[in-house]
């Protein structure tokens, strides 16, 4: 059978027959479409005809029935049951995306793009949009990515939650955050992606606030929330502008319109892409709008995990990268996304430098990262934006289950201050957690240095200053990273006797996760290895959606529209001019994360004195960083206060006093002017005389003179 | 054009009237039975209006389910009655609350039952009965009708200690708009016998009518005032919050999802396809002032303090998106408009029926006084947060699909006008989400709240039935948009028509005026 050929029409009949109906009630009979959606679903034509790509929409259904169960029936579940079920669905939904996937490499690269329509969503006039799920290497390998993870972080979660109370809302939310994400990176056009990229908007504001009782979680889960619907607001406005420009907000509509229209003016383009960049700073916590993020440590640890691993935060990275062809239109926009990846990334990594809380550290340092992945869409390396996105999920989700495996055993202590020498204890953990923070300092082979490597050496190419500066905050990476690691695993223990006496390792259901992550983290970036040619083999897979990147300019491709094989060709040619400098890049890159390490070494193991005398000479900057650059606080003195105040003051005033005094007023003014009226009636028959004796005489005057 | 052969339209809006007549004939002391009478006649009422959904011809222009018969032919007032897409889901919506009020009222109200369940009797037939004529004596008539119920509800059954201020206010402000479209009304009136020599009312001949557009100006003003003092537009909105406080919970209810519809919906029977010369002059107006309503709205409400008041500034938030996009004139923007009409009914219904639950077990509307309900409460916190979220415009809700309708609309028409009216979305995540904040998190923190019950049954019932449509117009609204989307597209292209129409009446006219001054001077 072959793709579109779903339904063999004599099959359907025989059935029907066979259980005496109607042929044509059997055809519309909802349980023999099922089972013949599950014999066709289970047969091995299905699978060696690529038949799967067909079903794309199992990949977020799955959750979403995850959520209804557990949602609607989970008060009379077992909480076994409810854990097991929520984690079957996301390894359901990672298999069907592994299948998707064997069946899109089964295809030539230029025809790696597959649309699968469900029915239409909102029709009104010209304006039409879909649920319909689109299937290409980018989208996939956000599929794989996403369920991938977020299957590890469930598994995870059923240790981890195991005693709170809330357990079965928790995964009810875990479904519905995770079917979110899976909507956002299938969905076919503008407005569907908009639906899962509110819908983690929303999980973020559940989950964040998930202990709800406490008023620090509640109102970082509703921070959360509002912020990123200021970026949501960017994303609104660009819908509508690609709408009324582009006449559609299908992907392949508008992209292939925007490649093949040349009309369009750049001025536009720039406008569409800076709204959408508006979005994606809020939904990937960049430079204005990232202060959500480091308050999301608020709720649960895996929680956090996968908010900043494999979900959400990704989101914003995924739809510059989705957008590609859009951003190589407006340079001005590509330049101002590198700008604002790379500041964010040297802005937050400075706030981790002195940070205590170990939770914190990790949520700068992912913030650090996402601008990273800015700065490598900003200077039109699509692809090794989105491998580090990959990378990043691994090794970032490991730091967050290892942070968790940790508070677990501290009785959920987060000061770092307070732990150390805690390796002994935990060695399962502190191996994993080693390897991630080597994976993210960048240190060869692990998956980090790949993909971080890939993204300096492109900054490098476009603008040696971007590269200067990604550095910096490379090493500062490096620095706070095994900063953590020493003040938490080695030197002193500094932990109180009362929960020294409890330190134990996690149960295995938390391990085996960290454990997979491990390898993942350690071997998951020689999917793309540099210099060697064809052996960047996840460059090469997603140069059909992203372009390839050809020394300093973007060549532009799109799906089956316009691949250019010469493109990778080009690729091929031009890396190979630069191969002695790539390598010496390479060196520099690992110069940086070794004096990271060192300078952490010396700090915080082999002169524990030297930070205090630090902090002692430069107080101010101390501060400065400690209170994260007071931004909260500017934020609050220049929008969120005067609001409140500017409000009350609308409502006290201006309507009570202003309008309903003027309603008010009126009435007061009747009222007077027939109290004052009303003593003219005076029921005295010689006033009325008069006053008949003086309208008299001034109509006889009136006549008089005229 | 009527496919039932049935006077369905008469049925539907009379049924409610003479149900109200049979319990005024029945014993006050039986509450149950009157309650139960008043049930059953508002669901008969409600199955009866389904065949109007189930039969009404997507594709066909003009006006269905007809009748007509001539009333008082001397001064050409006609009994005729029909719909459009314009008008079938708001009359569905009307049959759609009825019952749910009755049965959010069982418990609840129990003084006065028999009169009270009269009131809300005839405050139905007169709402179907405004949504229904096509004729503007008729029309008027109606429109007076239902303001009476709806007056006594608040003024008999509401807070005590303001309800007859804000019983009054609400009527004052109402009646004040309404002598002035009376006054258009009769104008029109007399303004059609002089050019055609007929007297009538029927109103689908006033549309042929091309008037000179100083008349236009006047005369959609003053309906203009009618139908914003109704929706309530900024800066004729004081009365609602007044009147949403006092009102007992049903009153609310039925003032949010039906009431406030009854201007939004006379823009696009009356004000618009009347007088289209004025309706482009005082576009510009008109948005600023719905864009004001949006923020003002919103922005008040984030400073409430009483939860009623919060729902009724958001109202007027909400429903100046649904001016916004009535006056982009195009079919996005008015499709938008229609289908936010039918979100906000339901949303906002629902979260009055929520505030009314919790009325009703703590006897405080004042934030203050919760916190923590979520722990105690949790299938209430469940449907309030669903709701809250709908009312947000949470997209896979029935509030994303109007919104955005509306602001595309909007876009397409005036680009600064949609940048504007979108930063409300911003604010309704605020202010809906601290209120639920502080309602729902935290710790419970009065004793009082410490053993409330969770909602019982019939609640549940009630709060599920609304549901539904949340998700079905989130997730599936091409059932309710079909069903619009022709009427709309006529309704533009006729719009359109008109306007052309009197513009070139009004050329001719001018160079007919020129000629014949340059024919006296020579």
């Amino acid at each position: 059978m072959k793709i579109g050929q779903r339904w063999p029409e004599d099959e359907m009949y025989k059935w029907g027959s066979y259980f005496g109906l109607a042929p044509k009630i059997a055809k519309t009979w909802p349980c023999l479409r099922f089972s013949q959606y599950v014999s066709n679903f289970c047969s091995v034509d299905n699978w060696r005809n690529r038949e799967m790509l067909d079903y794309v929409w199992l990949v977020p259904l799955f959750p979403a029935i995850g959520f209804l169960i557990n949602g609607l029936f989970g008060y009379r579940l077992s909480k076994g049951f409810v854990g097991v079920l929520a984690c079957t669905v996301i390894g359901l939904s990672f298999l069907t995306s592994v299948l998707i996937f064997f069946d899109l490499l089964q295809l030539p690269p230029e025809s790696r793009s597959f649309e699968k329509i469900i029915y239409t969503w909102i029709p009104a006039g010209d304006f039409k949009t879909s649920v319909g799920f689109l299937v290409d290497p980018l989208s996939i390998i956000m599929m794989l990515t996403v369920s991938g993870v977020s299957f590890l972080i469930h598994i995870y979660s059923v240790g981890y939650m195991h005693e709170d109370e809330g357990f079965k809302r928790y995964f009810t939310y875990l479904n519905l955050f995770v079917f979110s994400m899976l909507l956002l990176v299938s969905a076919n056009n503008f407005l569907l992606m908009f639906v899962g990229w509110e819908g983690v908007g929303l999980c973020s504001y559940l989950l964040i606030g998930f202990w709800y009782e406490r008023k620090a979680p509640a109102d970082a889960g509703k921070k959360a929330f509002v912020v990123n619907r200021i970026g949501d607001f960017g994303f609104l406005l660009a819908m509508m502008l690609i709408f009324v420009t582009f006449g559609t907000l299908n992907f392949h509509g508008v992209f292939g319109a925007a490649h093949h229209n040349n009309e369009v003016s750049t001025l536009v383009m720039t406008a569409i892409t800076l709204l959408l960049f508006l979005g994606a700073t809020g939904k990937s916590a960049q430079i204005p709008l990232y202060t959500w993020l480091p308050d999301a440590m608020e709720g649960p640890t895996p929680v956090s995990a996968l908010i900043h691993a494999a979900t959400m935060v990704t989101a914003g990275v995924y739809m510059v990268a989705r957008c590609s062809v859009l951003y190589t239109l407006a340079p001005v926009s590509l330049t101002v996304v590198a700008i604002v990846g790379v500041a964010t990334a040297l802005f937050t990594a400075s706030m981790a430098l002195a940070a205590n809380d170990i939770k914190r550290v990790l949520a700068y340092s992912t913030i650090s990262q996402l601008g990273y992945m800015f700065l490598a869409c900003g200077v039109g390396a699509f692809s090794a934006g989105i491998f580090h996105l990959m990378t990043h999920a691994f090794f970032k989700a490991l730091l967050f289950l290892g942070a968790g495996s940790v508070m677990h055993a501290m009785a959920g202590e987060l000061d770092m201050r307070k732990m150390g020498a805690l390796k002994p204890h935990m060695p399962k953990t502190y191996w994993t957690f080693l390897i991630a923070t080597l994976a993210i300092a960048g240190i060869f082979p692990f998956a980090g240095f790949f993909s971080k490597d890939e993204i300096l050496w492109h900054a490098f190419e476009k603008n040696t200053i971007l590269w200067a500066l990604g550095a910096c905050a490379a090493l500062m990476t490096s620095f706070y990273m095994f900063r953590a690691v020493f003040m938490t695993f080695h030197g002193e223990s500094r932990v109180d006797a009362e929960v020294k006496k409890h330190l134990h390792e996690s149960p295995s259901v938390m391990t085996t996760p960290l454990i997979i992550l491990a390898i993942l983290s350690a071997i998951g970036g020689f999917v793309g290895i540099p210099i060697i040619k064809g052996a960047n083999v996840f460059h090469d897979f997603l140069t059909p959606v992203t372009g390839g990147h050809v020394a300093g300019s973007v060549e532009v491709t799109l799906g089956n529209l316009a691949y250019a094989s010469s493109s990778a060709l080009s690729y091929g040619e031009a890396v190979q001019h630069n191969v002695g400098l790539e390598i010496f890049m390479m060196v520099v890159s690992l110069i940086i994360a070794f004096g990271g390490l060192g300078l952490a070494y010396l700090m915080y193991l082999k002169d524990p004195s030297l930070p205090r005398r630090l902090v002692e000479k430069f107080k101010l900057l101390y501060h400065l960083i400690l209170n994260k650059w007071f931004v909260d606080e500017i934020y609050d003195f220049l929008f969120v206060n005067p609001i409140k105040r500017g409000s009350t003051v609308l409502w006290q005033f201006f309507d009570a006093k202003v309008i309903d005094g003027i309603v008010n007023g009126s009435g007061w003014c009747i009222k007077w002017t027939s109290s004052v009226l009303k003593r003219i009636q005076t029921g005295y028959v010689q006033n009325y005389a008069l006053s008949i004796l003086v309208g008299a005489v001034a109509i006889i005057f009136y006549f008089l003179l005229v | 054009m009527n496919q039932l052969d049935l006077p369905i339209l008469t049925l539907l809006t009379f049924l409610p009237a003479i149900g109200a007549l049979f319990i005024m004939l029945s014993n006050k002391e039986g509450v149950v039975q009157i309650r139960w009478m008043a049930l059953v006649i508002s669901m008969a009422n409600f199955i009866c209006s389904l065949p109007l959904f189930f039969c009404f011809k997507a594709d066909y222009t003009g006006m269905q389910f007809v009748e007509k018969v001539p009333w008082i032919k001397e001064y050409g007032m006609t009994y005729f009655l029909g719909i459009d897409g314009i008008s079938l889901l708001l009359i569905l919506l009307t049959t759609f609350f009825t019952p749910i009020c009755v049965i959010a009222c069982w418990k609840d109200v129990t003084k006065k039952v028999k009169e009270f369940m009269m009131c809300l009797l005839l405050l139905e037939t007169g709402m179907i009965g405004v949504f229904v004529s096509l004729d503007l004596f008729l029309f008027y008539i109606f429109w007076e009708v239902m303001l009476i119920p709806m007056y006594l509800l608040i003024g008999v059954w509401g807070n005590p200690a303001r309800r007859v201020y804000a019983a009054i206010k609400f009527f004052l402000f109402t009646m004040f708009g309404s002598l002035l479209m009376l006054v258009a009304i009769l104008v029109l009136y007399f303004y059609n016998h002089s050019v055609t020599g007929e007297y009538t009312f029927n109103l689908l001949k006033l549309y042929e009518l091309n008037m000179p557009s100083l008349y236009q100006t006047w005369l959609f003003l003053a309906f203009f005032v009618a139908f914003a003092i109704k929706v309530p537009m900024f800066p004729f909105h004081t009365w609602l919050p007044d009147a949403h406080t006092e009102a007992p919970t049903v009153g609310s209810v039925l003032l949010a999802a039906v009431l406030l519809k009854m201007g939004t919906y006379g823009f696009l029977r009356f004000g618009m396809p009347l007088f289209p010369v004025a309706t482009y002059q005082f576009v510009p107006l008109i948005s600023i002032l719905a864009i004001i309503g949006i923020i003002y709205g919103a922005l008040v409400s984030m400073v409430q303090k009483d939860l009623k008041r919060l729902v009724a500034f958001s109202s007027v938030s909400h429903l100046g998106f649904v001016v916004l996009g009535l006056f982009a004139l195009n079919v996005q923007g008015i499709q938008g408009g229609i289908i936010q009409m039918i979100n906000h009914g339901l949303s906002t219904g629902a979260l009055f029926l929520i505030v009314g639950m919790i009325y009703e077990r703590r006897h405080t509307r004042m934030i203050a006084d919760f916190g923590g309900l979520a722990k105690v409460m949790p299938v209430f916190a469940a449907f309030f947060m669903i709701v809250t979220l709908s009312s947000i415009g949470l997209p896979g809700l029935n509030g994303f699909v109007g919104e955005f309708l509306i602001l595309l609309g909007t876009f397409r028409s005036n680009v600064v006008y949609a940048v504007f009216a979108a930063t409300g979305v911003i604010f309704a995540a605020v202010y809906m989400l601290w209120m639920f904040q502080r309602v729902m998190f935290g710790e419970v923190t009065k004793e009082e709240n410490r053993h409330l019950k969770d909602l019982s049954l019939r609640e549940i019932g009630i709060l599920a039935s609304i549901l539904i449509f949340i998700f079905w117009i989130g997730i599936y609204p091409k059932t309710f948009l079909s069903k619009t989307e022709t009427s709309v597209t006529h309704f533009i292209t006729e719009f359109n028509k008109k306007y052309e129409a009197c513009i070139q009446k009004e050329k001719n006219y001018l160079v007919l005026n020129t000629s014949e001054e340059l024919i006296t001077k020579k």
